[in-house]
């Protein structure tokens, strides 16, 4: 079984969008896991079922009782976060601001202050109209992204994977190179690289591939709208030979992407068109290196 | 005032909003712009200015020293987030988990862990003409944006005026580096585009503003796209709606260029001036 990370640095490159049509062309052969569990977007192209949903508890909240509390301020004394300003006159945790460090509670001589679990989202298993299934998961408003979650969603996946004797396990990440990436990462058997030849796209290109490297993992790279920029799309293909990154394929800026999107649908199940076969060359061409890899 | 541009879905349009918006008002005014997306920062794609200053960040995290320790465990015991691990015969620290709470620190009995500086970042400070751009960038490996963010910020306090014009380039999303990029703005410009995904991240996005009560609106990016889901939604839900950009190729092709868009495309510039009206406004009503 293997993991099929895909990721991309900057965001709206169109990562979800070929996630997405994997998953759709992988049909039963795959797990599908949306890691990027921030702005989770996949599900309004899979139709997922929420069939289980269950709530996610991670990181805690200092409470103060306040019956107990004789304002001392000690616990605001120590808080590095600033979490605990006085409001009419009662020293009061601001949720959005506690880390959950603890240490508030550790030095409050009453023992008025107490760690309470929080729940920072949900997570499904669902089956999809691509008749796989998919492991996704909502991120509570504010909550810590510590990438918790992300592990979560993918040990799922995975689990899922294991018990119904599945091939690959395809991941949509987050944008960035912070702490949901990395755990998007770890674990992964080939990364994917989407990218479009703007200077932000190859900025934030070079910069992820640098996190990716760290993994050493094997990595392909997809360059999306790749007409738009032909003098940036040349420095792309120069810098994936440099570093080693197969080149699977480029694709036009092709608007077919949204049309398809506003009813629903992944680019492959919409038309006939240029861009839904160069996407199924793609999907071809990511399991055969991965398989030849398996076989090793 | 302070403006954050944010927009739950990445790659809406929120550099492209942030570094027009700045270059715009700068041909009037004293203008500050920062980008706060510390993990891929790219407005410094779009402005080249004169370096100012540079500084390297630091967060704070613990230092074993071996002969003070005597092994008692506490430290473990108190850290929330798995970041000191006693073993045998020593204490590891793992610096990307840690949070600089100072907890382990501070209740050590022996000081056996004092809080040493670790690199996690630089920030970059430069001008040009009218415009002052300070941007932070967070170095590979590194998990945790929030404190590079929160120190960007307090750079731009000490530094600049309160009644300054001041644009926040914010991370996508809606978790903690979201949050510590917007919490302190007067005013968010929410960015998106009119397509499903573009609407199932702003209602994100417009929950967690709701949340931390603070005002926002919203420019609609890449207008003609997709459908009128957005802009029925604003409607219904009595979000103001400040401008809306065209849809367009050449605008694509000068933002993959790193140039521009506002001096070259008149219908991009007449949405600016709405912009700029909304701005004043709701600036006024604020002072």
């Amino acid at each position: 079984m293997k993991e099929i990370v895909v990721i991309s640095g900057k965001g709206g490159t169109g990562k979800t969008s070929i996630t997405a049509s994997f998953a759709y062309l992988g049909g039963k052969d795959v797990v599908v896991a949306d890691c990027d569990v921030d702005a989770a977007d996949m599900h309004l192209l899979m139709q997922p079922d929420f069939a289980k949903s269950e709530d996610f508890f991670s990181g805690e909240i200092a409470v103060i009782d306040q019956d107990k509390c004789t304002k001392c301020g000690k616990c605001a004394d120590v808080c590095r976060f600033n979490a605990i300003p006085v409001i009419n006159d009662q020293y009061v945790v601001q949720p959005l601001d506690c880390e959950g460090c603890g240490y508030c509670s550790r030095v409050c001589p009453e023992d008025a202050i107490t760690n309470e679990s929080q729940n920072v989202g949900n997570w499904y298993i669902s089956n999809t109209k691509a008749g796989n299934t998919m492991v996704h998961a909502r991120l509570g408003i504010g909550a810590d992204n510590s990438g918790k979650l992300v592990a979560k969603v993918k040990n799922e996946a995975k689990q899922i994977a294991k018990e119904n004797n599945k091939n690959y396990i395809i991941i949509d990440g987050s944008p960035g190179i912070g702490c949901p990436v990395i755990s998007s990462l770890s674990g992964a058997g080939f990364v994917v690289l989407v990218t479009e030849p703007t200077v932000a796209g190859l900025h934030d290109l070079k910069r992820v591939y640098k996190l990716v490297k760290q993994f050493n993992i094997e990595t392909g790279c997809i360059i999306n709208k790749s007409d738009l920029n032909l003098k940036v799309s040349n420095e792309i293909e120069g810098f994936l030979k440099e570093e080693d990154i197969i080149h699977i394929s480029s694709l036009p800026y092709d608007e077919t992407f949204t049309t398809a999107m506003t009813l629903g649908q992944t680019i492959v199940e919409y038309g006939e068109s240029n861009l839904k076969e160069i996407i199924k060359e793609s999907w071809e061409k990511v399991i055969q290196i991965v398989g030849k890899k398996s076989k090793k | 005032m302070k403006i954050a541009i944010a927009s739950g879905k990445g790659g809406t349009g929120k550099t492209t909003l942030s570094t027009n918006l700045a270059g715009y008002f700068a041909e009037k005014g004293e203008m500050i712009l920062a980008d706060l997306d510390v993990e891929e920062p790219n407005s410094g794609l779009f402005i080249k200015g004169e370096s100012v200053y540079k500084e390297d960040k630091y967060k704070m995290i613990p230092e074993w020293e071996q002969e003070k320790c005597t092994l008692c465990g506490l430290c473990q015991d108190v850290c929330n987030f798995h970041a000191v691990i006693q073993l045998v015969d020593q204490i590891m620290v793992f610096p990307e988990l840690c949070h600089s709470c100072y907890a382990c620190s501070e209740l050590c009995p022996t000081d056996a862990l004092p809080m040493v500086p670790k690199k996690m970042g630089e920030l970059n400070h430069f001008r040009k003409d009218n415009l002052t751009f300070v941007e932070s960038r967070l170095d590979i490996g590194q998990e945790q944006a929030v404190p590079l963010i929160s120190q960007t910020n307090e750079y731009i306090d000490k530094h600049f005026p309160k009644e300054a014009i001041k644009l926040y380039d914010s991370p996508p999303g809606t978790s903690c580096p979201v949050i510590e990029a917007v919490k302190n703005a007067d005013f968010v410009i929410l960015v998106t585009e009119p397509t499903p995904f573009g609407l199932h991240d702003l209602k994100l996005a417009v929950d967690t503003l709701k949340e931390l009560k603070i005002k926002f609106g919203v420019v609609v990016n890449r207008h003609g796209i997709g459908n009128d889901d957005v802009v029925n939604y604003c409607q219904k839900e009595n979000i103001d709606l400040i401008a809306k950009i065209p849809n367009s190729r050449r605008i694509a092709e000068l933002y993959s260029r790193g140039e521009l868009i506002y001096q070259k495309i008149p219908e991009v510039k007449h949405q600016f001036e709405n912009i700029e009206r909304y701005i004043f406004a709701i600036n006024k009503k604020g002072a």
